[in-house]
């Protein structure tokens, strides 16, 4: 064994020359390295900081609560992005070729153990707090007495229908959709309850009043996104799924569709205007004239 | 080397005629080189889509040639995102990672001859090779490609042209050929596991292979389980669309204003189960070899033993399995039921547990070592930084109350790219730079090397970090130009800007060609073993003898990062010399 230290640390020697030509050679790209690093970490963190693209403020309660689990989620994610980065900037810059043997390590179980155990806990507790959020707006049913709108999509538009005065939606039968003679629902005439119900291109809501809208589609997947209720749902042919929320600001938003649904994708939009009680009731006596 | 275990052995001669030897041949390395070279062309299309969609998005109005009129419609950027997607995802990230770096070296680093099944590997290449033919022909046919996206949701994507352009025909094909491609992946996967399982060279304990054998394995079990179950439902959807069944299709539904008469009982979710099923383990079948390069890359430069060498066997196994069950964390705004939600939720945030294990590792092999910068070396390092960048963005989506505002947007683009894309493209640069010498006999040029790195690492987090910003914003995703609502305009400088550095990344892309094609011709000549390695395709020729190993079949002494071992002759003692010729080397399997 002597005899084989001796003639590795010979060799070491006689290699010197080509070890410092190799030695020489590591030093600008681990600076570089470490540099572009350090200044990719510190536009990203600034970026995501400032918040100058952040979406507006949201308009309901969950809304808060999502926007405060993104928060936390981005402290934690971020403190990691930033040990990684600059752990990956240090260890290259750090440990470049400089004429000296690497170290022999196979792993450490202590270390691997303890930051599986770490990495687990921090996404994981991400997730149960997280949960909170999602079971407001998909666990809890919508309050008791809260506004139903019946929400259609199809190639490319939306449509909203309204109860009307008896608070029961007409029968839909799909045979009877038929746009050109203004029943683009297919809302069965012999039925009674269809008789006083509004149909009309945008949502309009009272403020602070809960609403429930449940989603249809008539042709293919669609999707309802309103940015700042921080919701959005998927519109499936043959399901009707149910979304609530209670808007706390007035304003007109943007509602749009984020499922691929054909070459009008892009233009599928429409608007939720949330506004006060009286201007809500003067908007359901106008459209019950129509 | 030891003698070999047969007592008269000679070695086979390839077939002379250039028909047998070069195009249908059962040599895994001339089928590894076709698959590699067919991914060159598939990604040079996809890039090609990429740069034309970009240009519209930056600027709507502009010309744009190879369009008729000068000016996108539509359609035609929702067939280009379509065709950019499955192209890359199928015969880009599926086809070079495995097919062709997982063909030439899996059975040379495990001491094998050839694959298990030379003639089903040749036939895997010839039926994903059709594939390709008939997914570039949907460009041609009526309507031209189809506008569904690579996720190809039914209905969209299960009524015929009824529900858009380039859903006619083009959708066909579209479906025929990833079922000929699933096909030929079955295939595939069936000889990598084969060949791992059987074909070890004495010695090879399952504790002795490289991490890029792990990987390439885990890999092809899950591409057995999953592409089967994409089969199953693109055999589904094509009778839906061509036989008028109704698995996907809902009764009721009016399309353009005409009632789909006579379907009844389909379920348009039945779908996007069984696409995730197969989508979510794909995007990992891309990743995985990556991951397994960067582990053996990131050791030979640092002359390190790869640090927990069990722990990355593991965490591919688990990432593997893991993989597996986590689909619906597609589906949280689908209409799904809200609380299997949160299982696939914390299935998904487990499965960053596993990933960012393998990044603490790779640190923990650069920490103390001796590292080399070169150009293998540096798009290694880059693969970590984007997997650490786009891995991160992914414990936000896994969390459902933060995808019912990410869900859709440019958010997603950003991570799936970053995670995905560009991280398993880093890898694919890294085994090329670290593998063109074996492969070629040739090395390739360092300095072009190096510039093509650092254009390109700058390059995509240009491209892809801006797209956090749209995404957050409400920038929707699939949007053929943001014209369409008023806020979406106040993101046009960010997508001025992606634009921008997406051409100059691209522009990059024709240094490596440049490299590549230079170097295949005139690079100096590659000695056996240029980057001082350990395992076994470095004890042979560059290029390999047709049997690998010239009759010499090796035995196995050694786990395969023995680099800087104490009291070894070398700081690297190859997996092949018995222990009399490294001298002092630590024997046995490594352990974490």
């Amino acid at each position: 064994m002597e005899f084989f230290r001796a003639f590795h640390r010979d060799r070491s020697e006689c290699s010197g020359a080509r070890l410092n030509s190799r030695t020489r050679g590591s030093a600008a790209p681990a600076l570089l390295l470490l540099i572009s690093l350090i200044v990719f970490v510190g536009i990203t963190v600034y970026l995501f900081a400032t918040g100058y693209y952040a979406p507006p403020p949201p308009i309901t309660p969950v809304g808060l609560q999502v926007d405060h689990q993104y928060a936390l989620t981005l402290c934690a994610t971020g403190a990691i992005f930033i040990l990684a980065q600059l752990g990956l900037g240090f260890a290259v810059f750090r440990f470049r070729d400089r004429g000296k043997p690497a170290r022999f390590i196979r792993g450490n179980t202590g270390l691997e153990i303890a930051w599986t155990l770490a990495t687990a806990a921090v996404f994981l507790g991400l997730g149960v707090l997280g949960t909170k959020a999602w079971s407001a707006t998909r666990f809890q049913p919508a309050a008791a007495g809260a506004i139903k709108v019946e929400v259609t999509e199809e190639q490319f538009v939306y449509y909203f229908r309204y109860p009307g005065a008896d608070g029961k939606f007409g029968r839909l039968d799909p045979a009877m959709v038929s746009a050109p003679t203004g029943n683009p629902l297919g809302i069965d005439p012999n039925d009674p309850a269809g008789r006083d119900d509004i149909v009309v291109p945008t949502l309009t809501v009272p403020v602070n009043h809960p609403v429930e809208l449940l989603i249809r589609s008539q042709d293919v997947i669609h999707n309802f996104f309103v940015r700042e209720l921080r919701l959005q749902q998927d519109a499936v042919p043959g399901m009707v799924v149910p979304l609530h929320f209670t808007p706390d600001r007035i304003g007109r938003y943007n509602i749009m569709c984020t499922q691929l649904c054909g070459m009008g994708h892009y233009q599928m939009h429409s608007f939720m205007n949330v506004v006060s009680e009286a201007e809500y009731e003067k908007f359901l006596a106008q459209a019950l004239k129509q | 080397m030891s003698t070999s275990p047969h007592p008269v052995y000679t070695p086979p001669q390839a077939p002379s005629g250039f028909w047998r030897r070069y195009i249908f041949s059962t040599d895994h390395k001339v089928i590894g080189l076709q698959y590699y070279f067919l991914a060159l062309a598939a990604v040079t299309v996809g890039m090609v889509l990429s740069l034309l969609m970009r240009y519209h998005l930056a600027w709507p109005r502009g010309y744009v040639p190879f369009v008729q009129s000068g000016i996108m419609r539509p359609e035609q950027y929702l067939a280009l995102m379509t065709m950019h997607g499955t192209i890359m995802v199928f015969f880009v990230l599926t086809t070079a990672p495995l097919g062709a770096f997982g063909n030439y070296f899996l059975p040379i680093q495990i001491g094998a001859p050839d694959m298990a099944f030379p003639r089903l590997n040749m036939m895997s290449f010839w039926l994903t090779l059709v594939a390709f033919g008939c997914m570039l022909s949907a460009f041609a046919v009526q309507g031209g490609a189809p506008i569904s996206g690579w996720t190809a949701y039914p209905p969209l994507s299960g009524l015929g042209s009824i529900t858009g352009p380039g859903e006619g025909l083009g959708q066909t094909m579209w479906i025929v050929s990833i079922g000929i491609f699933c096909f030929a992946s079955l295939l595939a996967s069936i000889n990598f596991i084969s060949t791992t399982i059987e074909m070890r060279a004495p010695g090879m304990h399952l504790m002795r292979m490289p991490l890029t054998v792990w990987a390439w394995f885990v890999t092809a079990v899950m591409s057995l389980l999953a592409f089967g179950a994409l089969l199953a439902a693109l055999i589904m959807l094509i009778l839906d669309r061509s036989a008028g069944t109704s698995f996907f299709i809902p009764y009721g539904l009016v399309v353009n204003g005409e009632l789909q008469v006579g379907r009844s009982g389909g379920w348009p979710l039945l779908w996007e189960h069984l696409f995730w099923f197969f989508g979510h383990p794909e995007v990992y079948i891309a990743i995985l070899p990556g991951m397994g390069i960067t582990s053996h890359i990131i050791s030979n430069f640092s002359r390190k033993p790869v640090f927990g060498y069990r722990a990355m066997a593991g965490t591919l196994c688990a990432i593997g399995f893991l993989g597996f069950l986590l689909w619906g964390h597609h589906m949280f705004v689908s209409g799904m039921n809200p609380y299997s939600s949160l299982a696939f939720s914390a299935l998904t945030l487990s499965i960053g547990v596993p990933s960012a294990v393998k990044t603490f590792n790779w640190l923990g092999t650069m920490w103390g070592g001796k590292i080399h910068f070169d150009t293998p070396m540096l798009f290694s390092i880059g693969f970590v930084s984007f997997f650490v960048t786009g891995g991160l963005s992914g414990i936000f989506l896994a969390q459902p109350a933060l995808d019912n505002m990410l869900h859709a947007t440019y958010y997603v683009v950003a991570h799936f790219h970053l995670v995905m894309a560009v991280a398993a493209i880093f890898g694919i640069f890294s085994a090329t730079y670290y593998w063109f010498p074996k492969m070629f006999g040739r090395m390739m040029n360092e300095t072009l090397g190096k510039v093509h790195f650092w254009l390109t690492f700058v390059g995509a987090y240009c491209i892809f970090m801006p797209m956090h910003f749209v995404g957050l914003y409400g920038g929707i995703r699939r949007y053929s130009d943001f014209t369409g609502a008023d806020y979406l305009a106040a993101l046009q400088p960010l997508h001025v800007f992606m634009t921008i550095a997406a051409f100059a990344t691209a522009s990059a892309q024709l240094i490596f060609f440049y490299n590549f094609f230079k170097s295949l011709a005139s690079g100096a000549k590659a000695p056996e073993n240029p980057w001082r390695a350990t395992t076994l395709e470095w004890a042979i020729a560059s290029p390999p003898p047709l049997d690998n190993f010239a009759g010499n079949f090796p035995h196995v002494f050694r786990g395969p990062y023995e680099y800087s071992v104490p009291g070894a002759r070398e700081d690297f003692s190859p997996q092949h010399l018995p222990p009399s010729d490294v001298a002092g080397a630590a024997e046995g399997a490594p352990s974490a």
